[in-house]
Parts: structure tokens; C-alpha cells; sequence
């Protein structure tokens, strides 16, 4: 690994100003970004920590949000999101391992968006609001393929205001070696319809299946959506699985979200 | 180059470090703390695994620059005050929780955070709990006797081999 200047913030206010020299990048729990610095695919020339921000950290209600600190670990998600929100503390729970849990966070796994990522489905899947140090993204335009997102160059996510559903499961099917999403589904009922929200499966990351939505909003059954097939156009194929597997597992792992959420 | 101090198995220890060194290379090469193993260096086999503020966290996987101030447990830090095995140590020995040893520090340090927040886990809560630590030589049984033993529990009732 190349080295780097290492600074760590205790403001946000300092972080994006750390953040506007040249070459810096945020590192919030580094289980993706130092790895990836490691095989020198990244190599920034500062790292700014986000994780001395006690701004950054907690997880709290506000009326029928659940608003997420960005540098909020998996593990305390799980922790405390379980009684507000199952669905989203649930999917918290299945990421990597315990280790990774305790220092990967929400922001640096939605600003990755890696395509088999968990945390992207849940976003997707509640039309959560991305808010960052400088504006509020909606899902919907926040995600924008593989790897990609909304973000601009110094920019950095500040906390994820989720919608809270009413019911809500993530179907996950490990891929174990990576213990990433082989491909899995975000499912939650709002009064205002369904939204399902898919990983793992797309060449263009994470998306959403309109036709499982429109059929599940009519009725929130797994038996409303057992004729539908995803089409296996764009699907991921790799060695894990044929892009018609993946299409095949987008209908299994949604019919089991949606008889989880119950 | 900026000293680091953590606490590490109870005493202040510093070291000089780069931004770039990793936790596990602060313990190995800058205390000379040789039982953290690195087995993959890329995040996957748990071998690293180590307290940091009572949490298991893979040590290839931080830098010590970002844990300044923190409290760090390591395998060293499991034997009891005499030099004796501890608890979850004496169990690994007395279950045959490892063969060549190599996975053992990590299998040891996760189990010491698994039975701080679990203090009697069941044999799948065991399982799930140690999903990020690989082992290539015992076919994980002997662990997970090693770690019910470790929690007080009856082994004899485990699945035989
Ligand atoms: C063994 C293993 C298994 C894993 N399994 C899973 C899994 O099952 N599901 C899953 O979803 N993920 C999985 N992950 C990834 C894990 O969840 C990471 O924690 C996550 O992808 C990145 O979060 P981080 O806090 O570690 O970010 P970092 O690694 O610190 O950063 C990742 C990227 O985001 C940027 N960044 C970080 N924080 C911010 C911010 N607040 N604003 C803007 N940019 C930011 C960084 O500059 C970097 O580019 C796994 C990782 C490992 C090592
Ligand atoms: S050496 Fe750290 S996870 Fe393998
Ligand atoms: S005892 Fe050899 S890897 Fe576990």
C-alpha cells in the first residue's frame, strides 16, 4: 500500500474542509477501502477519518423517520434499529461477519455501491433520503449504477433518513465466499404502496422491480407475485451464477421477503 | 511518521507509525506481539482478530493511526496473570480446537467477544457468530465443542463428529 497523510476530524465542518485538498478521501470503517488500497486500486494522497465525528454516530427516531448517523457501524444498527425498524436492524445483522460489523459503516457501504452490497437495497427499498454535508439526495437519484452514485468529488454523506414501513424483510442468498448478496431483496409495505428493491443481481446495481411492486400493492402476498419472471437481460453472470439464475433468484428471494415481512 | 498509544493487554505501549501501518503490523513488528497472526491480509480468514474498545475487529483491516487511544486486547492478553492457559485457551487444549494453530488467536479472540455479549451461546449462535474466522485443518467441530466447553456448557450433548 502506497502510504498517505492521515487526518481525523472531529467536526464535520473539518472533515470537508480536510476533504477539499488534492488527492484526500474519507475513510469511515475501511472494510472496503483498505483492502481495495492494499491491491492499489485506490491510493489516496490523505485519508480523512470520519470516525473521531461524534456527529456522525447514532441512530434515532424522528416521528416516522429513522435517521442513521453516517458513520454508524452495522453492528450498532442491529443494536438499535431493532425496535424501530426490524427489517432494516435484520439486514444490518447479515453483513460480512462480526468483525466487519463492528467497523464497517452505512455510509461508506452507500457510497460504495458495491452492486451486491446490502445496505443500497434497504435505501432503494424505502425511498430514503441520502443527506449529505452540502444537499439531500432521494434514492431514486441517488443510485446510479454500478460503483456510481450522486456524489461529487468532496463530498460526503452525513446520515440516511429512512421512511419507516410498516412491514418490511431483506432476503438475502450468500454468496459465501464474499458473504455479500449473490442476489437479495429489499421488501417493505408503505400506506402509500410497495416498494421492492433488488441487489446482487444487476449489471447496473441495485434497482427496482416495478411490475413486483404494482403486484404486491395490490396484494401483499407472495402468492400475487408467483408468475412474475425478471427478465435476465443486464443480469450479472460470473462464475457464482448465470444471469438467468440471478433472474431466477430476484423472484424466489422476493416471494421469501414478502412472506417474511408477513 | 506519528507515535501512537494504545492500550494494549492493560499497559501503555506507543510506537511510531505511517498512516499506512495496520493495526496488525503496529501489534507484530512495532510490540512485537507476535501471537496476531495475518493469514490472508485481505479481510477474509479472521486469523488478525483482536479486542479493540471489547470488540472483535480484524487487525489487517484498521490502521493504528485511526485507533490512537484505544484499548486493545490480543491473544497475549488471554493467558491468566500466572502464565497459564485462560478459560477459553484451556478449552481450545482440552477439545482439540486446533491442529497446525494457525486460525487459533483469531478463534480465541472472537469467542472472548462472542461470550462477552453471549455468555451461553447455543452450538448455531457459535456457528454464526464465528463465520468470519476460517480454519483449514479442523473441520470447525472441535471449535465449537471448544467454545460451548469455554461458555460452561455440556459438550457431550453436541452432534458427534
Ligand atoms: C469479509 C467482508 C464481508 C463483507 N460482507 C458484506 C455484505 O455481506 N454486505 C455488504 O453490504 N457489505 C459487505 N462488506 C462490505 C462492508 O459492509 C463495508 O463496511 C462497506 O462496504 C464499506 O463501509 P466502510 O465504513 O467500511 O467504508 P470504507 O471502506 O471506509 O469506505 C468505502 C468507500 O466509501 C467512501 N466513504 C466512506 N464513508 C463515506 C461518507 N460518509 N461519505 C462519502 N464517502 C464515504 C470511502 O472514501 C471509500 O471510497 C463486507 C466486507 C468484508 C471485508
Ligand atoms: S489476516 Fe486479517 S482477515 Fe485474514
Ligand atoms: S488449526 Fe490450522 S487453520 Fe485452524
Amino acid at each position: 500500500m502506497y502510504n498517505f497523510d492521515f487526518v481525523k476530524p472531529s467536526s464535520i465542518a473539518d472533515a470537508v474542509a480536510a476533504l477539499a485538498g488534492e488527492d484526500a478521501q474519507p475513510l469511515s470503517g475501511g472494510q472496503t477501502l483498505i483492502p481495495s488500497m492494499k491491491a492499489r486500486l485506490n491510493a489516496p494522497g490523505t485519508l480523512v477519518s470520519l470516525t473521531g465525528i461524534p456527529e456522525l454516530v447514532g441512530v434515532c427516531r424522528e416521528g416516522d423517520m429513522l435517521v442513521i448517523g453516517a458513520a454508524t457501524t452495522h453492528a450498532q444498527v442491529a443494536r438499535d434499529a431493532a425496535a424501530d425498524f426490524p427489517g432494516l436492524a435484520a439486514l444490518a445483522g447479515q453483513i460480512g461477519d462480526p468483525a466487519v460489523r463492528n467497523r464497517g459503516t452505512i455510509g461508506g457501504s452507500l457510497a460504495n455501491n458495491d452492486p451486491s452490497a446490502c445496505y443500497p437495497a434497504a435505501a432503494l427499498g424505502t425511498g430514503a433520503t441520502i443527506v449529505t454535508d452540502r444537499r439531500e439526495i432521494g434514492a431514486d437519484d441517488y443510485f446510479q449504477g454500478m460503483f456510481t452514485t450522486a456524489l461529487e468529488e468532496g463530498e460526503i454523506i452525513t446520515a440516511v433518513r429512512f421512511p419507516i414501513p410498516q412491514a418490511s424483510a431483506y432476503a438475502k442468498f450468500v454468496q459465501p465466499a464474499s458473504r455479500f448478496a449473490l442476489t437479495a431483496a429489499f421488501v417493505a409495505r408503505f400506506e402509500s404502496g410497495v416498494r421492492v428493491a433488488i441487489t446482487g443481481a444487476s449489471e447496473n446495481g441495485v434497482f427496482r422491480w416495478a411490475e413486483a411492486e404494482a403486484a404486491l400493492s395490490s396484494d401483499f402476498s407472495a402468492d400475487a407475485i408467483a408468475g412474475l419472471a425478471c427478465s435476465p437481460d443486464e443480469m450479472i453472470a460470473d462464475l457464482h451464477g448465470t444471469a438467468a439464475y440471478r433472474a431466477h433468484l430476484v423472484g424466489v428471494m422476493t416471494r421469501r421477503a414478502v412472506a417474511a415481512a408477513g | 511518521m506519528g507515535k501512537v498509544t494504545m492500550t494494549v493487554n492493560g499497559r501503555a505501549r506507543s510506537a511510531e507509525v505511517e498512516g499506512r501501518t495496520l493495526l496488525s503490523s503496529f501489534l507484530r513488528d512495532g510490540l512485537e506481539l507476535t501471537g496476531t497472526h495475518v493469514g490472508c491480509d485481505t479481510s477474509q480468514c479472521g486469523a488478525c482478530v483482536v479486542l479493540v474498545n471489547g470488540q472483535a475487529v480484524k487487525s489487517c483491516t484498521a490502521f493504528a493511526a485511526d485507533l490512537d487511544g484505544a484499548e486493545v486486547t490480543t491473544v497475549e492478553g488471554m493467558a491468566n496473570p500466572d502464565g497459564s492457559l485462560g478459560r477459553i485457551q484451556q478449552a481450545f487444549q482440552d477439545y482439540h480446537g486446533l491442529q497446525c494453530g494457525y486460525c487459533t488467536p483469531g478463534m480465541v479472540m472472537s469467542t472472548a467477544a462472542l461470550l462477552a455479549e453471549n455468555p451461553k451461546p447455543t452450538e448455531e449462535e457459535v456457528r454464526h457468530y464465528l463465520e468470519g474466522n476460517i480454519c483449514r485443518c479442523t473441520g470447525y467441530q472441535n471449535i465449537v465443542r471448544a467454545v460451548m466447553a469455554a461458555s460452561g456448557q455440556d459438550v457431550g450433548a453436541l452432534a458427534a463428529e
